[in-house]
């Protein structure tokens, strides 16, 4: 244990690349969970000089550090607790999504045969599920709360990375190599474990970070629909949601948040490939 | 009324009247070059047309379009809200009041060469009345003889409207109706050609068949409809267009863009609001703007049935708490603040009125007073179309400073709707998206329905669960006064329910919309409000021409 | 042996159908929206909304209100629309070319973008190319589908003016549209790609042929894009079930007469029968797409079996 952080340190302090990413992940980390004492406003607060006198949202300037949205309030703000929301919905959500279907994948492509296809054909079912119409029958019966956001995105997106990881799992077994692994003696799981997940942590990655992207936004959506976080309070992709239609009137409403979505999706891709070459040396040649 | 259709994108509305004439920044005012012949224009709008069946349409993008299909024994003066006949040459009216004799314009036609007689008359009032159309005009009619027997299904023909001879209709009321002729004006009034009501049975609403000014020539699913001049039409000179094709499925956003380039004539669903400052504010634009003052009242609902709005203390220091003038900027100033359930320029509009002021110090007391100083928790329910979110947000501050912590619930239209009809389940409703806008210009739309006792029930429209008996009965009373000459009593007689409604505060009065959109300079209007015009709000497209005509 | 499995498939693929519209019909039904009122009107009396009511079937029990659905859709007969009143087959119908287009093109741009620069990508990982392709990836699939549509439309037919302002008709009005989501999904391509790419190119076998000197070209086209198709397969086979299920935002920006609008719609209204329809369409598609992914595999990668 103490050997595999010394190896992250040394690994960290090797790759700039890699430290820069730690830290934006680390910086993000902290607004979410000090957002009140950062924030130099109440995300909720709406200023009266906040809009122009036509209602007009504020740009950036010196009350304003990122200006504000068409309620007059301060988007620095909204930004850092929409990091709260957000976070949790891009990692939490996202990393059972990707459990789930990795997991299931690797079942149905390894052990194939009746267990394979039933699990194939319950992604199916999952797929053709009306994920839209659960959330607002959830929504109207239920009150909102974020944890059935998650439930429902984990819901979603679990299937796409079932399906791929499935489909490397099934090529990757009738590689010669794992063949001849097996045929020598190696119980299933070893094989699994050693021989088989190292080639799908690349599509993990894709899928845990790619994917940090588009739960963020599918929550707005959610929202929107009633389940999810309730106005006033923020989230990055609700802040986008809510404020597209302006984007060539006030671009910092969809810009800003759109970059903290690509920033910390970027820096968590950076980070899985750099902990992948920490766990797994040999990678280090394959990319 | 309600559109049946929610519109995704902008607020609901269908609207049969309208407060000013409009117009104020067109261009097209007394100065305007008489109208000429000929020419297309091109209409965009996002969604499809639910239905072009005069018997089903009851929202803002269909009325217009049915309005031009389809003409009726009344209708409204060009640019007015002012009754006079269309299809019916002339009417009388028995002393009693209970019956009417309309003579029809010889020689009227369908847009298929069909001529329209009495019996077509007949057949179209029987067809809204009819159960199994289901139409949603059905009760207006209520009070024609024999309406209660067909709509129990125990008659098949309404035996209070009768075919004379063939250029004649009588139609007997059970009692006077103050609102008849109204309700003979809207579309639901409309004569549909029967053998083609007939032919197509319920397929009638992509297959319609009018004798007004257009007639439908092309349906594109999702894409377009094209309009082309009925040649049989009656009033000479019109309509003035050859064509008018309905450009359908484009974001009101690149719509604006596409009437830049001028590839569009008029902007169907309005001006969108992340432009409209924008283009308001821009002198190359400015011109080509067009104003118009729906008969529209946005409101707040308190449930008088649930805590904390049983008390009449805190629905009125809600009413003093909420911040009009702040939620009127929040939407660029598209709306007017005001203090009454009517809008100005309904019959019965209270001038006078004072209503409740903004004054955060009263409230507090009031709320003190009702043994809320510490507080209390409710939730307003909103439909999540912008800018409804961002309104009851304005309201959820407000409230906050008397010590209401509202949560909000954001939802589509049908849930809130639904959750507003359904007992002890919505404590406040913000209406914007389903505000109640006028069937027709008569005060009476605006109690019934929405304040009323009938309507406090489970799936009714009345979300503030209101039910005061007495102002119930000065409501009915009222409506038993249709002659003429008791029109100021009748208007007095409302102002007085309207007043004594807000006594006991079950609503918000928050603003009155005002509605903008934009033409290209290819077309013009005549009357120049033709654009927005108060009887077919908002668009008149008979009256609507092309500047490079003829 | 592939007639059987192809028989096995689409018999699942039936109860799989019959299954979702049972979901479907219980969540609408839970809903708290009722369209014998919405239908009736605001001036309605209870009594006729009751009327309404029955006329739709609407006062059955839940389990005789989904047979008489399943009875209809035996015989061809998907209802009526309760907010337009039109056979919703008519409704459903028009849309369905347009999408097929769409989902075609958007499809042939995410493989054509996605896939071409995982692969530029995996020839010089973590060196320029490779970094500037990632951060394109991810703001891809990061950017707000009207934003992208909207700065299209901007950028080639109002400045340039090389394609329509939106619409539907000729080949040229399809470019924008399915740019723009090939712009926003390609992302996944090229990343999935890039990652099979740098994978299988560590395989021994490739070392070696390159070792041999077989050309770094050679065996990337024959070797590498071969096991890296495989995912890339499946990810199309999923893509075509979720085009099909409508694009709601991009339609609407370019006035695409897809599915998705109808969709949106329909959810907003609670428009159950057409909100069923495009429910059983979006299913089939997903599983066809799925069986033919899975099809398609089979001539990819020979040594994959049925099972």
């Amino acid at each position: 244990m103490v050997a595999l952080a010394n190896n992250v340190v040394v690994h960290l302090a090797r790759h700039k690349v890699s430290t820069a990413a730690a830290l934006v992940v680390l910086a993000m980390i902290v607004a979410a969970v000090f957002a009140p004492w950062l924030a130099p406003h109440g995300p909720n607060i709406q200023f009266d000089n906040g809009l122009t006198n036509s209602g007009l949202p504020v740009p950036p300037g010196r009350v304003f550090p990122l200006g504000t949205d068409l309620m007059g309030r301060d988007l620095l703000s909204r930004m850092l607790y929409g990091a709260r929301t957000s976070l949790v919905v891009g990692l939490a959500a996202n990393a059972v999504a990707v459990f789930i279907g990795t997991v299931l994948g690797v079942v149905a492509g390894f052990v194939r045969g009746i267990m394979g296809a039933a699990i194939m054909r319950f992604t199916d079912l999952m797929l053709a599920f009306p994920a839209l119409i659960l959330a607002i029958a959830l929504a109207a019966i239920l009150h909102p709360t974020l944890w059935i956001v998650i439930a429902v995105i984990a819901l979603v997106n679990w299937t796409w990375v079932c399906r791929v990881v499935y489909t490397q799992t099934i090529a990757i077994s009738e590689r010669e190599y794992i063949e001849a692994v097996r045929s020598l003696g190696a119980s299933p799981l070893r094989v699994v474990l050693r021989h088989l997940l190292p080639h799908l942590v690349p599509t993990v990655i894709v899928w845990g970070t790619l994917g940090i992207a588009t739960a963020v936004q599918l929550e707005a959506t959610l929202s929107f629909l009633g389940v999810g976080v309730q106005p006033p309070t923020p989230s990055w992709g609700n802040i986008i949601f809510e404020n597209q239609a302006y984007f060539s009137t006030a671009p910092w409403l969809v810009l800003l948040p759109g970059i903290a979505i690509v920033v910390v999706a970027l820096a968590f891709n950076l980070l899985g490939d750099a902990l992948r070459d920490v766990f797994d040396p040999t990678s280090r040649s394959r990319s | 009324m309600l559109n049946s259709v929610p519109k995704s994108t902008r607020p609901v509305r269908r609207v049969a009247a309208v407060v000013v004439a409009a117009c104020l920044l067109t261009g097209f005012g007394a100065a305007a070059a008489a109208p000429k012949r000929g020419g297309t224009m091109t209409v965009s709008y996002q969604n499809d047309v639910s239905t072009l069946d005069p018997a089903i349409g009851y929202d803002w993008q269909n009325w217009p379009m049915m309005r031009v299909l389809f003409s009726r024994l009344l209708t409204y003066k060009p640019g007015t809200t002012d009754l006079t006949t269309d299809l019916a040459q002339s009417y009388t009216v028995s002393p009693d009041g209970k019956t009417y004799i309309f003579k029809l314009r010889p020689r009227a036609k369908f847009g298929n060469g069909d001529s329209l007689t009495a019996d077509a008359v007949k057949y179209s009032y029987e067809r809204v009345v009819d159960p199994k159309m289901a139409s949603p005009g059905q009760a207006f009619f209520h009070s024609i003889k024999g309406y209660d027997e067909m709509v129990a299904g125990k008659a098949t023909h309404l035996s209070g409207v009768t075919v004379v001879d063939p250029l004649t209709v009588k139609v007997e009321l059970s009692q006077p109706d103050a609102t008849i002729l109204q309700v003979l004006a809207m579309n639901f009034g409309d004569i549909v050609d029967p053998a083609v009501a007939k032919k197509y049975g319920k397929d009638f609403a992509r297959h319609p068949m009018g004798s007004g000014p257009f007639m439908l020539k092309e349906w594109v699913p999702g894409q377009k409809l094209v309009f082309v001049r009925n040649p049989y039409y009656f009033e000479k000179g019109l309509p003035y267009l050859d064509k008018v094709v309905f450009d359908i499925g484009q974001d009101p956003l690149v719509a604006l863009l596409r009437l830049q380039r001028g590839e569009v004539d008029l902007l169907g669903d309005g001006i969108p609001p992340a432009k409209f400052v924008e283009v308001t504010h821009n002198p190359k634009w400015k011109s080509q703007v067009v104003v118009g003052h729906p008969l529209e009242t946005s409101y707040l609902t308190m449930n008088t049935q649930m805590k904390p709005f049983d008390d009449v203390r805190v629905r009125r220091a809600v009413n003093m708490a909420v911040n009009k003038k702040h939620i009127v900027r929040l939407i660029n100033g598209r709306g007017h603040p005001t203090d009454q359930v009517l809008p100005p320029g309904m019959p019965g509009y209270d001038k006078n009125y004072k209503g409740y002021r903004y004054d955060l110090k009263k409230a507090k007391a009031l709320m003190k007073a009702a043994g809320y100083a510490n507080g209390v928790s409710t939730e307003l329910y909103v439909y999540n179309t912008d800018p409804n979110p961002r309104i009851a947000q304005a309201i959820q501050a407000d409230l906050g400073h008397i010590g209401i912590k509202v949560a909000l619930r954001s939802l589509g239209q049908a849930q809130v709707i639904s959750a507003g009809g359904t007992p002890k389940t919505a404590p406040m409703v913000w209406s914007g998206g389903m505000a109640w806008v006028d069937d027709f210009p008569d005060p009476s739309d605006f109690y019934g329905p929405i304040l009323g006792c009938g309507s406090a029930v489970k799936g009714g429209w009345n979300w503030a669960w209101y039910c005061n008996k007495d102002i119930d009965a000065l409501a009915a009373k009222a409506d038993t006064l249709a002659q003429p000459n008791e029109v100021q009593e009748r208007l007095a007689l409302w102002r007085k329910v309207f007043g004594a409604a807000m006594h006991d505060a079950p609503w918000v009065p928050v603003f009155n919309e005002v509605q903008y959109t934009m033409h290209s300079k290819r077309v013009a209007a005549d009357p120049a409000n033709a654009f927005s015009d108060p009887g077919v709000f908002p668009f008149n497209y008979a009256r609507i021409y092309a500047t490079d005509g003829k | 042996m592939i007639g059987r499995y192809l028989g096995r498939r689409l018999l699942l693929g039936v109860l799989l159908l019959l299954g979702v519209t049972v979901v479907t019909f219980i969540l609408l039904y839970l809903l708290p929206a009722d369209p014998a009122r919405m239908i009736a009107g605001r001036s309605a009396t209870a009594a006729a909304v009751e009327r309404v009511r029955e006329q739709l079937g609407l006062n059955l029990p839940l389990y005789q209100q989904y047979l008489h659905f399943l009875g209809r859709v035996l015989h061809g007969d998907l209802g009526r629309s309760y907010m337009q009143r039109v056979d919703v087959s008519t409704l459903v119908g028009a849309r369905i070319w347009p999408t097929l287009q769409l989902m075609l093109a958007s499809i042939g741009f995410e493989l054509l973008l996605g896939v071409t620069s995982g692969i530029i990508a995996s020839l010089r990982p973590r060196q320029a190319v490779d970094r500037i392709a990632m951060v394109l990836t991810f703001v891809g699939v990061s950017a707000p589908q009207f934003v992208v549509g909207i700065m299209l439309l901007y950028v080639f037919a109002m400045y340039f003016n090389w394609f329509p302002m939106g619409g539907y008709g000729s080949p040229i009005h399809i470019v924008l549209p399915a740019l723009s989501l090939g712009l926003l999904g390609s992302g996944w391509y090229s990343r999935v790609t890039r990652s099979e790419m740098l994978d299988v190119l560590s395989q021994d076998y490739i070392r070696t042929a390159r070792a041999k000197g077989a050309g770094p070209w050679r065996t990337v086209m024959i070797h590498a894009l071969r096991n890296a198709a495989l995912p890339v397969v499946a990810m199309i086979g999923m893509d075509i079930g979720y085009f099909m299920s409508g694009v709601v935002v991009v339609e609407s920006v370019f006035g695409w007469p897809g599915i998705g609008q109808l969709m949106w719609q329909a959810i907003q209204s609670v428009d159950a029968p057409i909100i069923m329809a495009i429910t059983m369409v979006s299913a089939i598609a997903i599983v066809m797409g799925n069986l033919l992914a899975d099809i398609v595999a089979l001539f990819v990668d020979p040594r994959i079996k049925l099972r």
